[in-house]
């Protein structure tokens, strides 16, 4: 049994990553990371939510009736995404300033939609809490790499910090929105090409 | 009425949801293999946007907003959940009445219907006419507009996709990968209306 909740945390890192395999919660994940420290309070954000709303749902799963399963979910998570929001304003009023609306949309970020209908309905509370915190740390990894990567090659920075020689002139195109779709299909290519695991087209 | 085209125009072109602001991603990359079905959801979504967003507007107004409701009474905090409450029962509405009135439509529309109501794209809209302040008209405006440029978006990334079937990719970048990139060069492309001005002399 331990084997198996370990493989509940870590499948999610690489394998079935939940942003590059599984194709869940792309939206927020590209608008957030053109710079590391919102990158990383969106990640630190979408794990909370995900991990107390699959503990929440799986608690729950014996009595939430199968009809309205989706609203009694939307209603958990948004609670969760409210109290989130809330308290970055209290506490990191410029981090989101800068987040905006995309705080808000973790409310529609299919991961935590998706892991709850696929995961935490059927499963016991303490593996739906690993596998929140899997799928959570697995979409920080993605979100926290590209960040990386934008920032450092856009701006020659990393979280403000100037790290490239003051002569680096900076690439435009990787702090717009195209280069964020371009930086994680080359990811996506990079995995898939180690990992050996392709998709038929 | 200038200014009400102005913003339609720029929703579609400048302020493209998924081409400038990443939303609505998971439903544009798993559903753009076929023209027909990208179509579908397409329309599927400039039809609700454009219904939820002032109807959205309104309730934010009358009743969420600081001391709308009675003095001193702010119940802003509520906003995603009655967003995603109007949403939910727009889309549950509008299914009936499609099935009772246009069975064709609703038939082609089918299973997107109801995946509407967790697009990013959808509950974004209404945030973002929250953050600017938008009046009705106005974000009916807005609303109309991001969903023909939603459907816009789709259509045709639907296109390209399905001429790239005859071509020959990596196999790592076949499937989610290219799509990203495609969808990266798209995004290129679109960020040149930026620079058009849209001042009525």
């Amino acid at each position: 049994m331990p084997a198996k909740l370990n493989s509940i945390v870590t499948d999610p890192l690489s394998e079935n990553n939940p942003i590059t395999v599984q194709m869940l919660g792309i939206c927020s994940a590209l608008a957030v990371t053109a710079q590391l420290p919102t990158a990383i309070t969106m990640s630190i954000a979408v794990t909370l939510v995900l991990t107390s709303s699959n503990l929440i749902i799986s608690v729950l799963r014996n009595v939430i009736p199968p009809k309205i399963r989706m609203i009694v979910e939307m209603v958990v998570i948004a609670s969760l995404v409210i109290t989130v929001d809330q308290f970055l304003k209290a506490f990191a009023f410029e981090i989101s300033k800068q987040l905006s609306v995309f705080v808000g949309l973790i409310i529609t970020n299919c991961i935590v939609m998706g892991r709850a209908e696929a995961f935490a309905m059927q499963n016991p509370p303490k593996a739906s809490v690993l596998d929140g915190l899997g799928n959570g740390l697995g979409y920080s990894a993605v979100l926290i790499i590209v960040a990386f990567i934008r920032e450092l090659i856009g701006a020659g920075s990393l979280a403000g910090v100037q790290v490239l020689p003051d002569s680096y002139p900076g690439n435009g195109l990787m702090v717009i929105a195209p280069g964020a779709f371009i930086v994680i299909g080359l990811l996506i290519w990079l995995q898939r090409t180690l990992t050996k695991k392709y998709e038929e087209a | 009425m200038g200014h009400l085209i102005e913003i339609f125009v720029r929703a579609i072109f400048v302020e493209n949801m998924i081409l400038a602001y990443f939303l609505g991603m998971c439903s544009f990359l798993a559903l753009s293999k076929k023209v027909d079905t990208a179509f579908g959801l397409g329309l599927a979504v400039v039809f609700v946007l454009g219904i939820t967003c002032p109807l959205n507007n309104i309730i934010y107004n009358l009743l969420l907003k600081d001391s709308a409701l009675a003095k001193g009474v702010d119940l802003s905090f509520l906003n995603f959940l009655c967003f995603i409450a109007v949403i939910a029962s727009t889309v549950q509405l509008v299914e009936m009445l499609l099935d009772r009135f246009v069975p064709a439509l609703y038939n082609s529309l089918g299973i997107f219907l109801p995946l509407i109501t967790v697009n990013c794209s959808i509950l974004g809209g209404s945030l973002f006419m929250v953050e600017r302040d938008y009046t009705v008209s106005e974000s009916a405006a807005f609303g109309f507009g991001s969903g023909v440029g939603f459907f816009l978006a789709i259509v045709a990334l639907a296109g390209i996709r399905s001429k790239l079937r005859y071509s020959n990719i990596p196999p790592g970048l076949r499937g989610l990968g290219i799509t990203f990139i495609l969808t990266g060069l798209m995004a290129l492309g679109f960020q040149c209306f930026s620079s058009v001005s849209l001042q009525v002399p």
